[in-house]
Parts: C-alpha cells; structure tokens; sequence
C-alpha cells in the first residue's frame, strides 16, 4: 500500500474539508482513487460523484485520472478553475 | 535571487506602472508593453456582486503560470513577462489581475498577453466565490474561455466536463 496525500479546493473543499491521508493499492491510478474516495461516505459520495465536472492534479501538475499514483504522492481534486 | 520575480500570488493591489517601469528597466531593447488588468464587476449573470473571494492552490498556481510564461516565451519573440494574481476577499473595481509582457514590436507583445491571459483563465487552478444578494456562489468556468485556449492550437477542456 501506499500513502498518499489528498488535497481539495474551492466547493469540493467546502464539503470534505482540506484534505485527507488515505492509504492506496500499489499502481492504483488517480481514478481509482477517486472511486475509493466515494465510498468514504455520502459526502464524499456526493462531492466526487462520476458525472461531475471535477479536476484532478498529480504532484501540483494537471493529470488524466489514468495516471498512476506513487508512493507519498500528492493528488488533488477540484472543479474547473475560474481565474483571471 | 538575481532575477525579478516573474510571477506572484498576494492578497494585496498592485501598481500598473510601477510593475511596467520594473518589466523595462535595464532593457533598452524593448520597443513595445502590452499589459492587461482584469478587475472586480458589479454583476455577474443577471446578479449584483457586492464582494468575491479568490481561492488557490498554494504550489501548484505559481507552477502553473511559471510554465506557462515558459510556453510563451518559447512560442513568442517576447522579453519579459510579469503576472500577478491577487486572492482574498475582493470587492467591485478591484484589480485582479495583471498581465504584461515586453517585447520589441508591438504584434508579439499583444499575442503573448491574449495568450498568456486564455491559459490563466483555463489552466491556472484558482477559484471565485461571489458574494450577491441571493448569497454566495462558485462561479462557473465558461467553455468560451476554452475556445479562446484552441485558438492557439492547445486542448481544454476545463468547462466541459
């Protein structure tokens, strides 16, 4: 198992706070994190919920949820950014 | 840290033309300055916006418009870049944010501006909240700001999914 760090931003982080430790299967990619996230609880069922616009970055950078995550990773969920 | 800063995330104002005269000083071969300010509105879809708050991701923002004035830099005949991104609490008429770029002529300076704005817009991870009678909203990310990004011939696809 790994240990990863999980970060949220903006509404996400309204409803599941600023982030959680959680231990992930070795190559797990970020969606299947995702996906083990959801089945935390309702809320995290309702804010990740497949079919929502929602991004995701691997170690501070923009990825694909087919990106592999490793060991002390940082991955963060977040909806589209509106900046500028 | 012998060069200036080339991007900076801060709750505070910052001076256009103090930030300009910076971006010229010492280069006597700049010829054109091309800068953009985007500011606070008092209504936003139909709704009165009495206040906004920005949110970031502390790291990765600042990465992300560091590469992407390295993409600029790299795809225009530019010279400098500054970029400024103010988060907080910020209320109408209040600068956001400012985008400027030097360049020798005039056509790469604006070029590079539009651009490094339609990257900001799409690709650096900030978010607004508004504040309006009805009450507080995350304001939605718009698939025109995405059109505007393949103008330049990259992919987005922040609104759309």
């Amino acid at each position: 198992m790994n240990t990863v760090q999980v970060r949220y931003f903006a509404s996400i982080r309204e409803a599941l706070g600023a982030g959680e430790r959680v231990a992930l299967p070795a190559g797990a990619t970020v969606g299947a994190l995702r996906d083990q996230l959801i089945g935390r609880s309702p809320a995290h069922a309702a804010a990740l919920a497949r079919g929502k616009a929602l991004r995701c970055a691997l170690n501070q950078a923009l990825c694909e949820e087919s990106a592999a995550v490793g060991e002390g990773a940082e991955v963060a969920f977040f909806p589209p950014v509106t900046g500028g | 840290m012998s060069a200036r800063a080339r991007v900076t995330v801060q709750p505070e104002d910052f001076d256009l033309g103090r930030e300009v005269a910076a971006l010229r000083a010492d280069d006597p071969g700049v010829g054109a300055v091309a800068a953009f300010v985007g500011t606070v509105r008092d209504r936003n879809e139909g709704l009165g916006v009495s206040s906004m708050e920005l949110e970031h991701y502390p790291g990765m923002t600042e990465k992300a418009i560091e590469s992407m004035i390295d993409a600029a830099l790299f795809r225009f005949d530019i010279r400098g870049v500054r970029v400024i991104h103010r988060i907080g609490l910020l209320r109408p008429g209040d600068q956001i944010v400012l985008v400027a770029v030097t360049s020798a002529h005039r056509s790469h300076a604006f070029e590079a501006c539009e651009f490094l704005m339609d990257y900001l817009k799409t690709q650096a991870p900030f978010w607004k909240k508004e504040h309006t009678p009805e009450g507080a909203r995350w304001v939605d990310a718009r698939v025109a700001d995405d059109d505007a990004m393949k103008r330049w011939g990259l992919p987005s696809d922040n609104a759309a999914r």
